[in-house]
């Protein structure tokens, strides 16, 4: 892989270790049209990402061939559909890298997954007295359910502070980390700024405490190798539909010794072993958090993107990401009426910005009309956004089928936007 | 379905130099409003007079161009109007934005028929419809708490 630049430092193209144009030729509706002569642009894959034929097809063929409810019948069907399901498991062990699959429990999302910590988790061991440490660039399925959570148990949510560059202030981290400290709460990556963040040594530091760490990984298990083993996390939440699996299916991973400990979450069928009028005994872990029929079909699926994206190599896949990242960044720049938010140096595909005059929703309508599929928000972040101190921004976000030609074409966009609203931009660089 | 139907002149007008934009001191009653998918915020203050009228009336907050523009109209529009009238008028508005009513080709509403456009755009109703939703609920409010006293 390589950046070519021009004679003034700029960028010029990329030579991408994809072959992007045959990848997008898996993803059927990247070919279609969002209005008369407007071939979609789709840069909002951090709301949710396309899905590839093989998923689509996946789908539909356990539907047509093997559908039955898994781990109950003596029949071929339902022996089929749990050798599927269990084995979807498997992968989805492998690309995290947990230690065994009984440590990878499906849920309908990463949401859940945190749900799920926070009452079979929060709601056996935290006490009042009790602080869990949330970052200021959580996603509210990331905070909301500490909430929740707090109001029951009387523990205190207390912020990890953010640096003007858009990173965690580890040092403000580390002096509100205290014996108090029951878990810290944290993104992999964040789904507003982009910024990477240091989970290694927010796992150590915490763990000096005696606190434990989970990982919202949404954003980074699509575009990264995330393995759980390095990252020392207790906890750990996938979102199957923004890595090209179908919506209604994550993951939540949790070391051994935690989920052995915790109460169930949902209760009714699948997760128990044995049932009287009164009471009930449990499954062991992954299943005894897996009441009632599961997404098999999602979850099945969910295992063929993965197959898929592990064949194209996650390695490959951040690394354009990363270029392809670079060249927006540097675009971006040009300008003087964009401010972009975020760490200027290393970070994910994603880039939130606002417009001088222009508010970011007028953005997104204008650019949708040239195909460019953006979003505008708040997105489900805004302790966040009061920390940048805007209601909203426009965001981008990329994934590995984005190309450079669709960058310009949203920066073509941008003028229209200036066009309509009648500013100029002087070009800074 | 044209952007030029949407960003008509008019409107970017309201949006770049909004009329009744600010908190009114003192006033009779203000209301918040929030739209939640997109963070924008405003507050509408009122102030009624002794016929029961609208004497003055602002908006602030913050908000896209249509959400501000159909503020500023708004406020243009509901000055000097009864609780009553001012109702009607919402719900007029509603029933335009809803496609459930017409349009009307005449100055009797102001700048606001140039938000016609607003409609072609379903995910943008909101915008529009942001204040006028406010006013109602502020206006019913102080309607039923008045009740409440004088009973």
């Amino acid at each position: 892989m390589s950046i070519h630049y021009g004679k003034n430092g700029d960028i010029k193209e990329i030579s991408s270790p994809l072959d992007v144009e045959r990848i997008r030729q898996d993803f059927p509706i990247l070919s279609r049209t969002v209005h008369p002569g407007k071939p979609l642009v789709y840069l909002d894959n951090a709301a949710t990402s396309q899905k590839p034929q093989i998923v689509i097809d996946k789908l539909s063929a356990y539907y047509r061939h093997s559908n039955a409810n898994v781990h109950r019948g003596i029949h071929v069907l339902s022996e089929e559909a749990t050798d599927a399901y269990e084995g979807a498991r498997r992968k989805i062990q492998q690309y995290i890298h947990a230690e065994s699959e009984q440590q990878v429990i499906f849920t309908k999302g990463a949401t859940e997954s945190v749900n799920l910590v926070a009452n079979a988790w929060g709601r056996k061991f935290l006490e009042p007295g009790d602080e869990i440490l949330v970052s200021y660039m959580e996603h509210h399925s990331n905070i909301v359910p500490w909430h929740l959570i707090a109001r029951d148990t009387g523990v205190t949510i207390r912020g990890i502070e953010i640096t003007d560059s858009g990173h965690l202030d580890l040092e403000q981290f580390r002096s509100v980390l205290s014996e108090k400290t029951k878990l810290v709460a944290v993104t992999q990556m964040s789904n507003v700024l982009g910024t990477l963040n240091p989970i290694q040594e927010i796992s150590m530091l915490a763990h000096q405490a005696g606190a434990k760490v989970l990982v919202d990984g949404a954003q980074g298990a699509a575009h990264m190798p995330s393995d759980v083993q390095k990252m020392d996390c207790d906890f750990y939440v996938v979102s199957g539909h923004k890595m090209c699996g179908p919506t209604g299916v994550g993951v939540l991973y949790g070391k051994a010794e935690w989920l052995e400990a915790m109460n169930p979450f949902l209760g009714g069928g699948e997760m128990i072993e044995e049932v009287y009028l009164d009471s009930s005994t449990y499954k062991d872990p992954p299943w005894k958090f897996e009441a009632g029929t599961p997404n098999i079909a999602q979850a099945i699926s969910l295992g063929h993107a993965i197959d898929y994206l592990r064949n194209i190599g996650m390695e490959a896949i951040h690394a354009h990401e990363s270029d392809l990242m670079n060249y927006t960044m540097q675009r971006m720049k040009y300008y003087d009426d964009i401010q972009v938010y975020g760490p200027l140096g290393k970070r994910g595909g994603i880039v939130s910005f606002t417009m001088e005059g222009t508010h970011p929703h007028d953005i997104a309508t204008i650019v949708d009309r040239d195909g460019v599929a953006i979003r505008a928000g708040h997105h489900c972040a805004q302790p966040l956004m009061r920390k940048l101190n805007v209601g909203s921004t426009a965001r981008i976000s990329l994934y590995f089928y984005n190309t450079t030609e669709e960058i310009d074409i949203f920066l073509q966009a941008l003028n229209k936007v200036r066009e309509i609203f009648g500013s100029v931009a002087k070009r800074t660089v | 379905m044209s952007l030029n139907g949407l960003y008509k002149e008019v409107i970017l007008d309201h949006y770049r130099a909004p009329r009744h934009r600010g908190v009114l001191e003192e006033p009779t009653f203000k209301e918040g409003g929030h739209n939640p998918s997109c963070g924008d915020t405003l507050e509408v203050y009122v102030k009624i007079n002794e016929e029961d009228r609208i004497s003055e009336i602002t908006f602030d907050g913050h908000g896209c161009s249509i959400s501000m523009a159909s503020s500023s109209m708004m406020t243009d529009l509901m000055e000097g109007k009864s609780l009553e009238e001012a109702l009607d008028l919402v719900k007029i508005f509603e029933g335009m934005m809803a496609g459930e009513a017409e349009f009307p080709d005449s100055d009797q509403y102001l700048d606001v028929v140039s938000l016609k456009g607003v409609a072609d755009f379903p995910v943008r109703l909101k915008c529009a419809t942001l204040a006028w939703d406010t006013l109602k609920r502020g206006i019913s409010e102080y309607q039923s708490v008045e009740q409440h006293t004088s009973e």
